[in-house]
């Protein structure tokens, strides 16, 4: 019993969180500085979830050629930013870290 | 109004059979179609959060549960840790909060967006924003196609991810997790998210602060509960707010 009054509580909290400003804006208009840091999200969110996963994949930053995620993430990005195409970055990017891990492991 | 950027990426390679999107159900594929090649780093995820959580000792249906009610990867392997050390309610409850505090920006970021909506609409997608999904909607609600139907795509690509999340973490549950070993598939989530950004950043400003975020979450990595991304991405909209208003 406690344990589903646990899940549900943490249910709650995660949806009221994610409800909060999709709810708040039906009544309240966005403020200006707001409204101009609002474009910065998506950037500023990704990319702190990328940067670790690329450059400290194991938990302590890796810039050697060891680091096949390195390799793998740099390319990906080249290759994201020359064509802008989502399924040809997944495979560039896919590619290169299996390929530089079958290196690696001989 | 809302921020833009000129050009939106070119999903699965064929741009003309997703753009202009016509109807609610080709909006609805065209997001699903955005969200597989995540899948393929968050289905693991979610096999290995369904295995160790009935090692942890949870029960099934409370592991299954999770996955449907909190519907939060990171928050359930924390909590699923949590609850399996007899931590007490109230500390799980709070961790959950500070984990996921970043979903509030998420919130905050496609708000301008899903304003126009029914209300059952919002109470929806609210459900269905996790990084995941969150990452695919809001680059394709900056581009300028297709106003009409974004909460379809948006929709589409929510439950891709809600679906295969709770087949996963079932199988995870009753046939535990053999499978994912070296292939790195987690992976894919992050280079996904690259393949995402990358195209979307088209000024000094959005370049810094993707940088400086980027830079911040490095050094910040060693926060617990995922504050250290909070932090970061705190970090990198004050640097491109600077940048732009010093332009």
């Amino acid at each position: 019993m406690t344990l589903w009054l646990t899940i549900a509580l943490m249910g709650l909290v995660t949806y009221a969180l994610r409800l909060s400003f999709i709810a708040l804006l039906e009544r309240w208009e966005i403020p200006p500085l707001m409204r101009r840091s609002l474009r910065f999200v998506p950037p500023a969110v990704l990319s702190a979830i990328i940067f670790p996963e690329v450059f400290q994949p194991g938990g302590a930053p890796d810039l050697s050629a060891n680091n096949a995620r390195l390799f793998a993430g740099l390319l990906a990005a080249l290759v994201a930013w020359r064509t802008k195409n989502v399924t040809l970055t997944i495979v560039a990017g896919m590619g290169a870290l299996w390929l530089w891990q079958f290196f690696l492991n001989g | 109004m809302v921020p833009r950027t000129r050009r939106s990426p070119q999903v699965w390679g064929f741009p003309h059979i997703i753009h202009p999107v016509s109807s609610p159900r080709s909006a609805f594929l065209a997001g699903f179609r955005a969200e597989l090649p995540i899948l393929l780093g968050a289905i693991p995820f979610g096999l290995i959060y369904g295995a160790l959580a009935v090692s942890q000792g949870l029960p099934s249906a409370i592991a299954l549960g999770m996955s449907s009610i909190v519907f939060a990867g990171s928050a359930q392997f924390i909590g699923m840790q949590l609850i399996g050390a007899g931590t007490p309610l109230l500390v799980v409850v709070l961790t959950t909060f500070v984990v996921n505090l970043r979903h509030m920006l998420y919130s905050a970021s496609v708000a301008p967006y899903t304003r126009p909506l029914a209300p059952a609409w919002k109470w929806l997608l609210a459900y269905l924003l996790t990084d995941e999904a969150y990452a695919v909607a809001i680059i394709h609600y900056s581009d300028d196609s297709d106003p009409a139907h974004k909460h379809w795509y948006f929709l589409g690509a929510g439950l891709a991810l809600w679906g295969s999340w709770q087949a996963s973490t079932a199988v995870g549950v009753f046939l535990g997790a053999q499978i994912t070993a070296n292939w790195s598939l987690d992976f894919a989530i992050a280079i996904t998210f690259i393949a995402l950004v990358v195209p979307a950043l088209k000024d000094r400003a959005g370049v810094a602060a993707a940088f400086s975020a980027g830079l911040a979450a490095l050094l910040a990595a060693a926060l617990p509960y995922k504050l250290g991304l909070m932090l970061a991405a705190l970090i990198g909209i004050v640097v491109g707010l600077v940048i732009e208003s010093s332009l």
